[in-house]
């Protein structure tokens, strides 16, 4: 795919001129969206909080393919992977070994970091397309590793394991899903800030740099090899993250939930919301979560069709993802108000 | 000037998204008539080649024989007669140097003027028919450049765009390249407008030059003219 | 030994499947320099269109020759209709463009005919070659095929116009303008050509594996493989590529422990990827070498 570093660059690098030009727009829209997050619990259904809270998990999933795919240029169809085994080790702690649910975090997180490492290390070779093909395979290998014969006391097999959601901790007046709703706000809010102080560091630079022209890196004295597989780490870690949070928030693991769909649902998500942008992650998980559902409701019997036309006409609308949408309706009013 | 010129740009202004590069470009070449266009890098000669052969977004008016060329797709635009010779050459680096030709000349349908066309162009570049089954990757940079003329001739044209042709060439070949471009326009009647940022050379081959700097016009006449200019000479021919 | 060479030439039957299908696979990608995520379920498509169109009493080669003809037209379609307005995006935009398009393919097929598993007539009928059983006449006539494909293939782009238009087209799209060449229907060409293919190969497979809309899925990875295997630049490698993904598969399947009818697809997988962390432009591909 010869055009994915061109535009790739040409989109990072008017979201992060973008980001600096709305900076105080979206430092505002960023609080006031985050005080309205806070105060849903308040005036919503518990079942929407708990769909809010799926689409923040599948945001922060989505932020994590996208330090791999929108910020390192490595194409990756197999993240499905790295949200799997991190809802597994959570689920394995906490039914297993009677972990408490948020040291199961930094555990999936630690764990998926080390087996994305080890992943991207083999993955230096390979670009574009071919990476593409050896990620979704790793994506394929997922359901039958977790169902397979040897990994059976582990895992549970084909059933799964079933997980208690925690209660809202020091007697706090809410509920499971509510308390798991702010939960995640925070841990959510950590991992982006991470997230944006990464990439706008010189390690983050460096990534980029890899992105657009790895031979340029390489001769101003960046070590290639390390930070493509330091930033597979990293991506595995947030989708792991993500993953862990998942499985709680479900109380249910099964081999099954963690197919190639996922990855494709993952990749999809990260296009739409806008590759190489962290605020489109956002619109991502909310697109993850609600569109499948919206396609079903249109018609029960061709939801896939009624889902794919959804996709084409969000592609047409917005080719760059929301975005490049937004950056291009800013860029529109930017002349008008000069 | 009352004949008519084969082509002439007026108010011609080109973009690059939102940017704007060319800011009202009046440019003509004559019938049989070499045109140069001179100017230091990124003064916008190349994007004014490109913008005649239909590959940027314009405004103002571009007229091919009184044709207006404006909103014509990049094919068609080839199609009316004007073949572009791009930066670099635009090689079909897998296809062999003859398929190289006969992509030229795919516009055109009359199979015995091709192969004689493709018999002239090695008459012209006999270092190409002796390459002629090469992959074309595989050629020198000066071959490369000969191929892309001679590609360019295989569309049977009446005016041709070079963008500096002689970037990157050693000196004899862009001696021997710019003999070729003189003999092609004085025997097959083929009008040229030259980008180059070589100047002497490109004042030695034109009949007329325009001169541009961060996409305006500032000089224009015969080049002979230029050529004898005392600040032409001092900032682009260097004495 | 015997029992290698057996599942050697079983592979090889096999295989016979995945050629196919990788073959329609690298003729889109030489066409459009995408990867059409797509084609399997164009391809099982238009095998329910031959299908509907027998059971509706056409005799099988008439059915079949409609359903190429119709396939390569609903391919110049797709992409003229589909593809022409986002040929400016990003590369990743067209890639869930094509996600999309299986989308609707595959749920359309599924409410159309519905998902019950049908049986598909072959016209080489299913006498036994080779002893026990290991490939069929209908394997041997799915290979002949897809031989006989090939050879057309490479005599269209080697020794004809429109061929080296369509190559030229691919290669360098804005030296190929600037040469008069209509790019944008040598592009809605090579997806109608990719189409035809598809069709014939679905064709080929589903009295193999039985016809419903899911019967593309696994196929569609390993027509995926075979043809990256082979290298994404010559057909012939895709050929090769694919009766060597067919091979591998059979022989990790027979071999190796542990590993079930699923685990096979995930280790014929990872071979693959082997392979090409060793040769990563595919055993037949070219090289590019970048230049600093």
């Amino acid at each position: 795919m010869k055009q994915d570093t061109k535009t790739l660059t040409a989109q990072a690098t008017a979201g992060s001129i973008a980001d600096i030009s709305l900076t105080m727009w979206g430092r505002a829209i960023a609080v006031a969206g985050l005080i309205v997050a806070l105060l849903l619990p308040f005036v919503v259904k518990n079942f929407l909080i708990f769909q809010l809270t799926l689409a923040l998990i599948y945001a922060v999933a989505i932020l994590g393919l996208n330090l791999l795919t929108g910020f390192n240029g490595q194409f990756s169809l197999g993240h499905s992977a790295f949200y799997g085994i991190g809802a597994y080790t959570a689920a394995i702690l906490m039914d297993r070994a009677d972990v408490a649910y948020y040291w199961t975090l930094p555990a999936a997180g630690a764990v998926c970091f080390v087996v994305g490492f080890l992943f991207g290390l083999p993955a230096l070779r390979l670009h574009g397309i071919y990476l593409a093909l050896a990620t979704f395979a790793l994506a394929i290998a997922m359901p039958q590793l977790l169902k397979s014969t040897p990994l059976e006391p582990w895992t549970g097999g084909v059933q799964g394991i079933v997980i208690i959601k925690p209660e809202a901790p020091f007697g706090l007046p809410l509920n499971a899903d509510q308390w798991l709703y702010y939960f995640t706000i925070l841990v959510a809010a950590v991992m982006y800030a991470c997230a944006v102080n990464l990439v706008r560091s010189r390690t983050g630079r460096a990534i980029m740099a890899i992105r657009d022209n790895p031979i340029a890196a390489s001769a101003m004295g960046i070590d290639v090899a390390l930070y493509k597989s330091l930033t597979f780490g990293v991506s595995a870690l947030y989708t792991g993250v993500a993953g862990a949070l998942g499985a709680i928030a479900i109380q249910f693991v099964a081999p099954d939930s963690f197919t190639v769909n996922l990855a494709i649902a993952m990749f999809v998500g990260l296009v739409v919301g806008g590759v190489g942008s962290i605020p489109g992650t956002l619109f991502a998980g909310l697109f993850v979560l609600f569109v499948p559902n919206v396609a079903e409701q249109v018609s029960k019997g061709l939801a896939q069709a009624v889902y794919g036309v959804i996709l084409i006409m969000v592609i047409y609308v917005m080719p760059s993802g929301a975005a490049g949408f937004v950056r291009m309706i800013v860029g529109r009013m930017a002349r008008v108000w000069p | 000037m009352t004949a008519a010129m084969l082509l002439e740009t007026v108010g011609l202004c080109a973009f690059y998204g939102a940017t704007q590069v060319l800011f009202g470009l009046d440019l003509a070449v004559a019938e049989g008539g070499v045109t140069t266009l001179l100017g230091a890098n990124g003064a916008g000669k190349t994007t004014t080649l490109r913008a005649i052969s239909g590959m940027v977004r314009v405004a103002g008016d571009i007229r091919f024989r009184g044709q207006s060329l404006a909103g014509q797709a990049i094919e068609d635009i080839a199609r009316l007669g004007i073949a572009h010779v791009p930066q670099g050459r635009g090689t079909f680096v897998r296809q062999t140097v003859e398929e190289n030709l006969e992509i030229g000349a795919m516009s055109r349908r009359d199979r015995a003027g091709i192969s004689a066309d493709i018999e002239r162009a090695y008459g012209y570049f006999p270092r190409l028919k002796e390459r002629r089954k090469q992959q074309a990757g595989t050629l020198s940079g000066g071959e490369q450049q000969m191929l892309a003329v001679a590609r360019a001739l295989m569309l049977r044209p009446q005016l041709m765009l070079l963008d500096e042709p002689s970037f990157g060439l050693a000196p004899l070949i862009v001696q021997e390249l710019f003999a070729i471009l003189r003999t092609l326009n004085r025997d097959e009647k083929v009008s040229m407008l030259l980008v180059e940022q070589n100047a002497s050379l490109a004042l030695e081959l034109a009949d007329r030059a325009f001169l541009i700097e961060t996409g305006q016009l500032v000089m224009s006449g015969a080049a002979h003219d230029l050529r004898s200019d005392e600040n032409i000479r001092r900032a682009y021919l260097g004495y | 030994m015997e029992l290698l060479a057996h599942q050697v030439l079983a592979g090889f039957a096999t295989g016979g499947i995945y050629a196919c299908l990788a073959l329609a696979i690298v003729m889109i990608y030489q066409a459009i320099d995408h990867l059409n995520f797509a084609q399997g379920e164009m391809a099982m498509f238009s095998t329910f269109i031959a299908w509907q169109l027998m059971q509706w009493g056409i005799p099988y080669w008439v059915a079949l020759f409609v359903t190429i003809a119709v396939s390569f037209v609903a391919g110049v379609a797709i992409e003229r209709v589909l593809f022409r307005p986002i040929h400016d995006a990003p590369a990743l935009s067209h890639v869930v463009v094509f996600i999309a398009l299986f989308a609707i393919l595959n749920s359309l097929a599924g409410a159309i005919w519905d998902y019950n598993v049908k049986s598909f007539p072959t016209p080489f009928g299913s006498r036994s070659l080779l002893g026990d059983g290991l490939m069929s006449a209908h394997d041997a006539g799915m290979i002949g095929v897809t031989l006989f494909m090939l050879v057309m293939l490479y005599l269209f782009f080697r020794h004809t116009r429109v061929g080296l238009a369509m190559r030229a087209a691919a290669a360098n799209p804005e030296s190929a303008r600037l040469a008069g060449v209509r790019v944008g229907w040598m592009n809605a060409l090579g997806w109608g050509m990719a189409a035809a293919i598809g069709a014939v190969a679905g064709v080929m497979i589903a009295p193999v594996v039985f016809l419903d809309p899911n019967m593309m899925n696994s196929i569609l990875l390993y027509g995926f493989a075979g043809a990256v295997v082979g290298g994404l630049t010559s057909p012939g490698g895709a050929v090769v590529g694919g009766f060597a993904v067919g091979v591998i598969e059979n022989l990790a399947g027979t071999f190796i422990p542990y590993v079930g009818r699923e685990l096979k697809l995930t280790i014929a997988l990872f071979i693959i990827v082997a392979v090409l962390t060793v040769k990563p432009s595919g055993l037949f591909g070219r090289t590019v070498v970048s230049r600093v």
